[in-house]
């Protein structure tokens, strides 16, 4: 990574615009937007500038100001916000008070822009040669229907789409992920901006997709000498294609520097946390803090305890006796193809594995591999096709729905997004207490009490419980569900992408609290996830899962440290900065 | 780039240092989907307005003595489409009777109608719509067909040649006829909503906790799919007044029953020498309609948080 970020600062010194006076000049910018409640100062006063050629990544947490930073630049800002304060020079010139017509020649061909969701950032009832030619088009780069078909052959073939004639008729839905945000850079890097903001362009990606794109996005930027400015939450993203990282917090720049600096020797309390909460591949396994502190960064973790610890706890995985047994479990699906012919689809292809007591397996693939489908099955929420799923002896297939009902009580779920995982017309005392009613376990009295008790195990004050979920923040939400799935006493808790939709610091304060609760109630985990970083720092075990089938099972250090599958390899130097040390 | 270093800039650390993690921030108010909405409407005038005419509205047509002593079936010819006088504020009618009193004894039919057809469509469109979208496959067929069935049939047609053949023509029956036919519209909204909600990880929850399918429709599916049908039950009652007066206006409706409908059709013969025996009840019956509309379209706008932040 050293070597790359070496390259890139010597390759921009040969560029023919003036590499000293910067093309992109923010001093003190103020962005307010205006609401119900009242002014919101999303942006309080950020400077930086953009040199030519140069990387800048802005790094935050939702709601840091990140986006709305970016979005300033091209003015682009929601109905109600507006820039209040400061000034915008772009290549010398003051465009605050710009007005739409006079941005419309900055847009595209001094700054073109990136967005973040490939999905719906495309017209559905467009063809993708329809949409690059009106961005061709509006931007005046070339003029003519026969020009502005070539140029708009020429960008698909930049942005790396290799059959871009042919698919220049084909619709939005018939492009994956990565190929419709391939689309969307060509539309963006089109008139040759000078200047290209990429606004989280690869969270919606698979990590190994994400890497081909991001490699691409680099090498045509250094070769046109473009500016980038990437917006992301991802620390080591940041670092390893960024030169120079801006962290955000609340609307301000906390902290900005080079970027390998900036990540190993950060000043700021609150960069330091930022660092220290990232999961990252050099990260250990978090143990629970109760009666002690071995995971607090900044003193550093004491090897050799951490190292016993570690040949202890794979002595008693052994030693456990298993909980959750899957044997040869397949699940087919039918795909309609025409009016009569159904094609089969196996997205559970013959998998096995068995989690022993009071550990965690992570069953980690990417999207379409199968592990939430294996979850689901696991789970009872759907029937296997074939196989068998046994819990604390009890197999599945065979079980009557008498035993199904009381396995429900030893096995619950945590799903991913926090927002549509909790009812939104119940208090959050009545979800927790929900599956209490179900099971019909104990009285009204009982069950308050009970409430009461997982709210302060989930660190939520107990006052919450006649509260509604909106008034609660994401990771708020998702102690809340797991609460909700720790009533019963279960002994197996899914976890369904359970830490994905959280913001670093967040995401590391569940799972801490995740580690704490396996230890304080010896509970069994299946963590299912796309994410490897996060693996690393739960998972006793790792199922790695690809197109259906397990293609690697293990214990996590064997898997990181050693991996004997190439897709295992493949997923693993996909995962951005992962071979940079971070300081804390 | 050669001869630029970038500079390592910290915030100065007391103003920004780090804050507690995800704090939990309760705010003084508490704060659910109702009384947001609540809250929204008692700040809109129009509200006020609108809830003053249903009140007025249901008022009358509980205790029309409150408002008014004269006789609304007392007639006296002499008094044939006479103007105002005292006691007298509206005039009389063709048949000599007092405008004013049979306004206020018509709003009892006219609500009742209009409540009447909303329970029933309610009760035939609301289990029709859930359990359509809830179960899906053969389930979805079966009930989305008969609903389509329906739809295809001008409910206002359909409820002409009911009430041109029926014995009995009261209330109930002109109730019947009306929401009979309309309830197909309400089942397809319904049916979208609970397409939607079902598929929210709440009910996945749910079930994954134990509780049983039925149970789970009941308790997080419908409530939560059922903005949309208040909505347009709300708005539906006000439509369903109109859909009376329409048919009492064409000789299909009431019969003998005191409506503002039949009050209209009586009025219509003598149009050019007393216009204003047309004119109160036609009144009477614009404002309660309005007014059930607009309160309908407040509690859209209430009910929806995206709408609320648009204004």
């Amino acid at each position: 990574m050293t070597e790359e970020n070496t390259v890139q600062t010597l390759s921009t010194g040969a560029a023919p615009a003036d590499p000293t006076t910067p093309l992109v000049e923010v001093d003190d910018l103020q962005v307010t937007f205006t609401t119900a409640n009242g002014d919101v100062h999303a942006v309080r006063g950020v400077s930086f500038d953009i040199y030519p050629g140069e990387t800048v990544a802005i790094v935050g947490e939702s709601g840091s100001g990140k986006s709305t930073s970016a979005t300033a630049l091209i003015k682009l800002l929601a109905g109600n916000g507006r820039i209040s304060g400061g000034s915008i020079k772009v290549e010398g010139k003051d465009i605050t008070g710009y007005n739409e017509q006079q941005m419309a020649a900055v847009r595209g061909g001094i700054i073109g822009y990136v967005p973040q969701d490939p999905m719906s950032n495309l017209n559905p009832v467009w063809n993708i040669g329809f949409q690059v030619r009106e961005a061709i088009r509006a931007n005046g780069v070339a003029k003519g229907k026969k020009d502005i078909e070539a140029k708009a052959i020429e960008v698909l073939h930049q942005a790396g789409l290799a059959d871009a004639e042919r698919r220049l008729k084909q619709f939005p839905h018939q492009f994956s992920g990565g190929m419709r945000q391939r689309v969307l850079i060509g539309i963006g890097l089109g008139a040759d901006p000078k200047l290209l903001i990429a606004d989280e362009p690869t969270s919606a990606l698979d990590v190994t997709v994400q890497k081909v794109i991001l490699d691409h996005l680099e090498s045509l930027t250094r070769e046109k000498n473009t500016a980038m400015l990437f917006i992301t939450h991802d620390l080591g993203l940041a670092a390893e294609r960024a030169s120079k990282v801006i962290v955000m917090s609340q609307g301000k720049i906390v902290e900005a520097g080079p970027s390998l600096e900036l990540l190993q020797n950060p000043q700021h309390p609150y960069t330091k946390q930022l660092i220290a909460a990232a999961p990252s591949l050099a990260s250990r396994r978090i143990h629970s803090t109760v009666g002690e502190h071995l995971t607090d960064g900044v003193e550093g973790p004491d090897m050799l305890t951490l190292a016993e610890r570690h040949e202890d706890s794979e002595a008693a995985v052994e030693a456990a006796p298993v909980v959750v047994k899957v044997e040869d479990l397949r699940k087919t699906y039918m795909i309609r193809r025409g009016s009569f012919k159904s094609d089969p689809l196996h997205a559970v292809d013959g998998i096995s594995f068995d989690i022993h007591k009071g550990t965690t397996l992570a069953l980690v693939g990417e999207s379409g591999s199968g592990k939430s489908t294996a979850a689901r099955l696991v789970l009872g929420l759907e029937k296997p096709t074939d196989g068998q799923i046994t819990v604390g002896g009890v197999g599945m297939a065979d079980a009557s729905s008498k035993q199904l009902f009381d396995l429900r009580r030893r096995m619950q779920v945590v799903f991913q997004d926090p927002y549509a995982s909790l009812d939104p017309q119940r208090s959050i005392g009545a979800i927790i207490a929900e599956p209490l009613k179900v099971h019909k376990v104990g009285n009204r009295k009982s069950r308050d009490a009970r409430v009461a008790e997982l709210l302060d195990q989930v660190a939520l004050p107990s006052a919450m419980a006649d509260r509604y979920p909106n008034e609660l923040s994401g990771g708020q939400r998702q102690r809340i569900a797991i609460a909700r799935a720790l009533a019963l006493k279960p002994e197996v808790v899914v976890l369904d992408e359970a830490v994905s939709a959280l913001d670093v610091l967040v995401q590391a304060q569940v799972l801490q609290l995740l580690a704490d609760l396996q230890a304080e109630l010896d509970l069994t985990y299946l963590f299912i996830t796309h994410d490897l970083a996060v693996v690393r720092v739960v998972a006793d075990a790792v199922a790695v899962m690809e197109k259906g089938k397990i293609v690697e099972t293990g214990a996590t250090d064997e898997i990181f440290e050693n991996a004997q599958q190439e897709y295992t390899q493949r997923l693993l130097d996909a995962i951005p900065g992962a071979g940079i040390e971070f300081g804390a | 780039m050669s001869d630029r270093t970038v500079e390592h800039y910290v915030a100065p650390i007391d103003e920004n240092a780090a804050v507690e993690v995800d704090k939990v921030k309760l705010s003084e108010r508490r704060s659910n989907l109702w009384s947001d909405a609540w809250r929204d409407l008692r700040r809109r005038p129009l509200f006020y307005i609108a809830a003053a005419m249903v009140v007025l509205v249901t008022v009358a047509a509980l205790f029309p003595s409150w408002f008014t002593d004269v006789d609304p079936t007392y007639s006296d010819l002499s008094k044939s489409n006479a103007g105002p006088e005292a006691g007298h504020p509206l005039g009389f009618t063709f048949q000599g009777a007092d405008v004013y009193s049979r306004i206020i004894y018509g709003a009892g039919t006219s609500l009742s109608v209009g409540v009447l057809v909303m329970l029933i469509t309610g009760a035939i469109g609301i289990p029709m719509g859930a359990l359509a979208g809830f179960y899906g496959g053969k389930v979805d067929s079966i009930l989305s067909r008969v609903g389509d069935i329906f739809f295809s049939i001008p409910y206002f047609l359909a409820a002409v040649v009911v009430m041109s053949v029926m014995p009995s023509k009261n209330v109930l029956t002109i109730s019947l006829a009306i929401g009979g036919f309309a309830w197909a519209s309400l089942a397809r909204i319904l049916r979208a909503e609970v397409l939607q909600v079902k598929n929210l990880e709440y009910v996945m929850a749910s079930e994954a906790v134990g509780r049983g399918k039925f149970s789970t429709l009941m308790r997080h599916v419908l409530p939560n799919a059922l903005t949309p049908v208040i909505v347009y039950l709300t708005i539906a009652l006000g439509a369903a007044i109109t859909a009376e007066a329409t048919l009492s206006f064409l000789g299909v409706g009431l019969g003998n029953v005191m409506s503002w409908g039949n009050d209209i059709a009586d009025a219509q013969s003598s149009i050019r020498v007393a216009p204003m025996s047309l004119f109160w009840p036609s009144l009477a019956l614009t404002l309660t309609v309005l007014a059930f509309i607009v309160l309908g379209e407040l509690l859209r706008d209430a009910l929806d948080p995206k709408a609320r932040a648009r204004r």
